[in-house]
C-alpha cells in the first residue's frame, strides 16, 4: 500500500507516494534526487546521513518516510551554497576539517542539531554530540576545531543565541 | 623565512566548496538510465568444492535480467600474482568468496534472487590461521598456483601454501650472534583489521553495443581497473573505459582491482544496461579485502655497547583467500625489515602464506605498521634489559647518513632523518616529572618506502584556457588526502598564478585523462608533484619564448630579463609586461600575424635509479623512490580497575622533505594517528575459529574510533630534510603517520603498569587480565 506524504524539504513543499517501507534517506537521495545525505551503513551506527527533522538531527536511514509526513526536513542541500556560505560550512574548510569528504555532511547536520540546542558547546560536548559520526579520515581534530570556529561565528552572527 | 609563494602554505582545498555543501558527486549519487541492481551469492564456507551451481530459480525470479557464475569468466586476475578469477568456479576460499551474481530492476529482487541460486558444496578442512597454512601437509588453499601468471619479482612456492617469500641476508647473522652478550627473542601478532572507508566499495558498469566497457568506481587507480579489466576478460585497453568520481576514503581498500570485474561481468549480459553494484557495510568488512594478519618473530643480538649486532626478522602474513595485491606488501615488509634501524648482521624472511580468511591486500602503511608493531616493541624490550633509555638506544641504533639499511642501500642526508624526528618528539614530550603508578609514556619510530614497481609513473596534463585560467589534468586521485590541492600549489609556484585561475580535473577517466599506475604507497605527491612541476616550467618556458620573440629580445638573454608575476611576463630592463591572456592562445602582433600557440604541456614523472633486489639475499643499492621516517610519542593513564587505556597526549614528527600545505599535512597527521589509535587499541575482524564466518561485521561489533576515542591532546611537526628528486624537496608521509602508534602505546603500557601486550589490538579486556596475571606472579 502506497502513502501520499507532504513534507517540507529544505524550505520546498514535496508532495510524493510512497512505500511504507522506504526510508527517509532512500527517498531524499532517490525521490528527490538529494544525495548530499549519504549511505555508510543503513543502520544508524556512521551519521553519514544525517539531517534535520524539525531541527533536531536524525539518521536517514533509520526514519521511514511516511514518518515525516507534515514534518520539516532540512538537508545539507538546504544549509548554504557557495555564494551563501553557513559560517559553520566555512568552518570546516578554513579548518581543513574536510578530507574524504563523505562524512562531512552528516558531520554538518549534527552540528547544526547540536548548536540549536547548546550554542556554545564545550569540546567534550561536543564529542558526544558527534560519537554517532564515524569519520576515518580526519582524526576529528580539526572538525571539532571548526565546530567551535563555526559556533561562534553563529552567535556573533545572532543565528543562534 | 618561507622559501616559496604557494608551496608552504595552506591555500584551502580545491574541492572543498563541493564537499561542504553536499553538492560533491561519489559513485553512489550518479543516475543511470535503466540502471539495474546487483547482488552477490557469496560462500559461506571457508573451503569446500563448487561441485555445481544452478540458477533456474533465481532466473525466474520477476525482474531478474541477468545471472552469471564462474564458468562463464575463466580468466584470472590479480595485480600481481594472477590467482583469483571473477566467481568461484571450482572451489571457494573464505566465507565471503563470490560464487554467482544476479542483475535485477530492483535491489530486493536483485537480493531475493541471489537467495535462490543453489551451490552444491562440498566442504573441505580449512586453513584458519597462518600457523596451520605452513604446516607440513596443510590444505592447499591454491593447488593450482604453479600454473598462475606472477611477477618475476614475486616467489610463490606451488606444492605449499607459500605465495611469496622474501629473503633478507647482510653480513654473517648467525656468526654475529653467537658473539653477542644479550640474546633477546619474542614475537607477536596482529590480526586482520579492515579499512573501513566511509564509503563502502561501489561500481557501475555499462557494456554497449559495440562491446565498449565503461566502469564509474571508487577506486584509487583507474588505469590499474581498466588494466587488470582488461587482463580478466581478455579485452582490449581501447575498449575499456574507467571513470573514478569523488572517492570516499580509500586507505589502500579500494587499490588495484576490486568490484569492478563482477559488475562487469553482469553488464556484458544486460545488453547495454547499466548494472549498479554497492556492498553492504557488513560485506565491506570480509568481502571486500583487508588488512593481512602478521606474526611476527624476532632476535636480537646486541653487544657491551648497547649497539645491535645481530637482528633476526622472521614475518609470517596472513594473506587470506588470495594474494594478487598482498603478495607485494610481503616483500615490502621484507626489504623495510629493519625499520627505523641499522643493524649490521640480518636474517630476514617475509613469507606470504595463503589462508581461508578474507583476502588480504593494501592498507595504509603496506604492512609498516604491523611489522613496527613488532620491532618497535622489540627494540624497547632490548632498551629495558640492557638498562638503557629507549629514546637513547633507539638514537645509538637508528639508521642515520653513512649507516646501511637491511638491504645494504647506504643512506644519505637526502635520505631523510630518523634522528631528528626522535629529538623532536624528545623535545616535545617534554621532560619525565617523577614516575605516577599507572601514567606510562612510549615512543616508537616509523619508515616506509613507496612499494610500487620501479617503473610506475605518473603523468599530468597542464593547458590554458583563453581566460589564462589553467586546467590540470591528473589521474592521481583525491580520495581525501589533497593530492588535487597540492598538485594546484606546484602550477601556482612555478607561474606564479593565483590558486583561483586554476582548476584541477579530479574525475580521472582513462579515455581522456593522462596515465597514473596508482593512488597508493604515498607516492603521488612526490610523483604527480614533480610531472606537475615540470609541465608547469615548460609552460613558463613557452610564456617566456613567446613574450621574447614578442618584444624582440634574444632567446639566450630572456631568462635574465624576463620573469612571471601577477598572470603576466613582465621584462626587467624595459618594464613592459604582457598578460597571460595576450599570449596562451598565441601572441598575436599588430599587423595581425600570430606566433605561439595554445599554451599546454603534457609531463611524466618516473623514479630514476631503482633496481631489483638480489633473489637471494635483497641486496641492493636503491631499491626504492625515496624513504619517509618519522617517530611518535605517547602519555597514557591505564585504569587499573577497568584496564582502559586513556591516550593523554600524543605527538608526532615526520622529516617530509618539505611542507606542502600546513594544514592539509595536520590532517594527514592526525587522522592517521587516529586510524593508528584504531587498530591499536580497538580493532580486530573476528572469524569464528570452527567455520571462519566473521563475527563482528557491522559498525554494532567493530568498532573504530569516534570523537570521543581521539587523544586528548595531539601535536604534528615536521622535520623538512629536503628529498634531492622530490618536487621542492617533498617526500610522501600520508600512510606514515598511523605506522607507528600501536607500538608507541604498548611501549607506554609497559612504562605505566610493567605489562607487555604481544598481540594488537591493546583492549581493556588484554590489559586487565595481564595486569591480573602480574598480580598473581608477583604473589607467588
Amino acid at each position: 500500500m502506497r502513502h501520499n506524504i507532504s513534507v517540507r524539504v529544505n524550505g520546498m513543499v514535496e508532495e510524493h507516494e510512497v512505500e511504507p517501507h522506504v526510508s527517509l534517506l532512500t527517498f531524499l537521495r532517490e525521490t528527490l534526487d538529494l544525495t548530499g545525505a549519504k549511505e555508510g551503513c543503513n543502520e544508524g551506527e556512521c551519521g553519514s546521513c544525517m539531517v534535520l527533522l524539525d531541527g533536531k538531527a536524525v539518521n536517514a536511514c533509520l526514519t521511514l518516510a511516511v514518518e515525516v509526513d507534515g514534518h520539516e526536513i532540512t538537508t545539507i542541500e538546504g544549509v548554504g551554497d557557495a555564494k551563501r556560505l553557513h559560517p559553520l560550512q566555512s568552518a570546516f574548510l578554513k579548518n581543513h576539517a574536510v578530507q574524504c569528504g563523505f562524512c562531512t555532511p552528516g558531520m554538518i547536520m549534527t552540528t547544526l542539531g547540536l548548536i540549536a540546542e547548546n550554542p556554545a558547546p564545550t569540546e567534550q560536548e561536543i564529542k558526544v554530540a558527534l560519537a554517532g559520526n564515524l569519520c576515518r579520515c580526519t582524526g576529528y581534530r580539526q572538525i571539532i576545531d571548526a565546530i567551535q570556529e563555526g559556533a561562534e561565528a553563529m552567535r556573533q552572527e545572532g543565528s543562534v543565541k | 623565512m618561507r622559501k616559496h609563494n604557494v608551496v608552504g602554505h595552506a591555500p584551502l582545498r580545491v574541492d572543498g566548496l563541493e564537499k561542504v555543501t553536499g553538492a560533491a558527486l561519489y559513485t553512489g549519487d550518479l543516475k543511470f538510465p535503466r540502471m539495474l541492481h546487483a547482488h552477490v551469492v557469496r560462500s559461506p564456507h571457508a573451503h569446500a568444492i563448487v561441485r555445481g551451481v544452478n540458477v533456474e530459480k533465481a532466473k525466474a525470479v520477476p525482474g531478474v535480467r541477468a545471472v552469471v557464475t564462474g564458468r562463464d569468466f575463466p580468466l584470472h586476475t590479480g595485480i600481481y600474482l594472477k590467482d583469483q578469477t571473477i566467481f568461484a568456479i571450482d572451489r571457494v576460499r573464505f566465507v565471503g568468496d563470490p560464487v554467482a551474481a544476479v542483475a535485477a530492476e530492483t535491489p530486493e529482487a536483485a537480493m531475493e534472487a541471489a537467495r535462490l541460486v543453489e551451490v552444491d558444496y562440498e566442504p573441505l578442512p580449512a586453513v584458519l590461521s597462518v600457523l596451520d597454512g605452513i604446516k607440513e601437509g596443510a590444505p592447499l588453499v591454491h593447488p593450482d598456483m604453479g600454473k598462475y601468471t606472477v611477477e618475476s619479482w614475486i616467489t610463490p612456492k606451488p606444492g605449499t601454501n607459500i605465495c611469496n617469500h622474501l629473503k633478507v641476508r647482510k653480513g654473517d647473522y648467525e656468526g654475529a650472534l653467537k658473539k653477542c652478550k644479550h640474546v633477546i627473542e619474542n614475537t607477536f601478532t596482529v590480526p586482520q583489521v579492515q579499512h573501513v572507508p566511509m564509503e563502502p566499495h561501489i561500481v557501475v558498469a555499462r557494456v554497449d553495443q559495440s562491446g565498449r566497457v565503461e566502469v564509474h568506481t571508487s577506486a584509487q587507480s583507474p588505469f590499474t581497473v581498466r588494466h587488470l579489466l582488461c587482463a580478466c576478460f581478455g579485452l582490449s585497453h581501447g575498449d575499456v573505459e574507467v571513470i573514478v568520481p569523488t572517492v570516499g576514503g580509500g586507505f589502500g581498500g579500494k587499490a588495484g582491482i576490486n568490484l569492478e570485474p563482477i559488475a562487469v561481468a553482469l553488464a556484458m549480459r544486460t545488453n547495454g544496461r547499466p548494472v549498479k553494484f554497492a556492498v553492504t557495510r557488513s560485506e565491506e568488512f570480509y568481502a571486500t579485502v583487508v588488512r593481512q594478519g602478521l606474526t611476527a618473530t624476532l632476535v636480537s643480538g646486541v653487544d657491551e655497547s648497547g649497539r645491535i649486532q645481530a637482528q633476526k626478522l622472521h614475518y609470517l602474513w596472513d594473506c587470506g583467500g588470495y594474494g594478487g595485491y598482498g603478495v607485494n606488501v610481503v616483500r615490502a615488509a621484507g626489504y623495510t625489515c629493519g625499520g627505523s634501524y641499522s643493524f649490521p648482521n640480518v636474517q630476514g624472511d617475509s613469507i606470504g602464506v595463503y589462508t581461508n580468511r578474507p583476502v588480504g591486500s593494501a592498507y595504509r602503511g603496506f604492512g609498516m605498521q604491523e611489522i613496527h608493531w613488532a620491532l618497535e616493541q622489540q627494540m624497547d624490550r632490548v632498551a629495558h634489559e640492557l638498562g638503557i633509555d629507549p629514546v637513547e638506544f633507539r638514537l645509538i641504533n637508528c639508521l642515520k647518513p653513512g649507516r646501511t639499511t637491511v638491504t645494504g642501500q647506504v643512506l644519505e642526508e637526502g635520505s631523510g632523518r630518523i634522528d631528528l624526528c626522535i629529538e623532536e618528539v624528545k623535545k616535545a614530550m617534554g621532560p619525565r616529572g617523577d614516575k605516577v603508578p599507572f601514567k606510562g609514556r612510549g615512543v616508537a619510530c616509523a619508515v616506509k618506502a613507496p612499494a610500487m614497481p620501479n617503473n610506475a609513473a605518473s603523468s599530468v596534463l597542464l593547458k590554458f584556457a583563453e581566460d589564462e585560467t589553467l586546467e590540470i589534468l591528473i589521474s592521481g586521485t583525491d580520495m581525501g588526502q589533497g593530492l588535487a590541492t597540492v598538485s594546484a600549489q606546484y602550477a601556482a609556484e612555478v607561474l606564479r598564478l593565483p590558486m583561483d585561475k586554476i582548476r584541477v580535473r579530479m574525475r580521472p577517466r582513462t579515455d581522456l585523462s593522462p596515465y597514473d599506475w596508482q593512488t597508493v604507497a604515498s607516492r603521488q605527491t612526490f610523483a604527480t608533484g614533480n610531472a606537475v612541476l615540470k609541465a608547469a616550467e615548460d609552460c613558463k618556458r613557452q610564456l617566456i619564448d613567446m613574450a621574447a620573440e614578442a618584444w624582440g629580445i634574444n632567446a639566450s638573454d630572456a631568462d635574465a630579463r624576463l620573469y612571471l608575476e601577477d598572470c603576466k611576463v613582465h621584462d626587467r630592463e624595459s618594464g613592459r609586461a604582457l598578460t597571460y591572456e595576450s599570449l596562451v592562445m598565441g601572441y598575436q602582433f599588430s599587423d595581425g600575424h600570430t606566433i605561439g600557440g595554445p599554451v599546454a604541456s603534457a609531463k611524466s614523472f618516473v623514479p630514476e635509479g631503482l633496481l631489483f633486489l638480489d633473489p637471494e639475499t635483497s641486496q641492493c643499492s636503491k631499491p626504492v623512490a625515496t624513504w619517509t621516517f618519522g617517530t611518535q610519542g605517547v602519555d597514557i593513564t591505564v585504569d587499573p580497575d577497568t584496564g582502559a587505556v586513556t591516550i593523554d597526549r600524543l605527538v608526532a614528527c615526520y622529516d617530509v622533505g618539505q611542507v606542502v600545505n600546513p594544514g592539509m599535512i595536520r590532517g594527514q597527521a592526525f587522522g592517521g594517528m587516529v586510524q593508528g589509535v584504531g587498530t591499536g587499541t580497538m580493532e580486530e575482524l573476528v572469524l569464528d575459529p570452527v567455520t571462519g564466518a566473521p563475527k563482528n561485521a557491522s559498525f554494532m561489533d567493530y568498532k573504530i574510533p569516534t570523537a570521543l576515542d581521539i587523544p586528548t591532546e595531539m601535536e604534528a611537526s615536521f622535520v623538512e630534510t629536503p628529498q634531492p628528486d622530490g618536487p621542492l624537496g617533498a617526500r610522501g608521509v600520508g600512510e606514515h603517520t598511523m605506522i607507528p602508534t600501536p607500538a608507541a602505546i604498548a611501549n607506554a603500557l609497559y612504562d605505566a603498569c610493567g605489562i607487555r601486550l604481544d598481540s594488537m589490538p591493546i583492549t581493556a579486556e588484554k590489559v586487565l587480565a595481564a595486569l591480573k596475571a602480574k598480580k598473581e606472579g608477583e604473589k607467588k
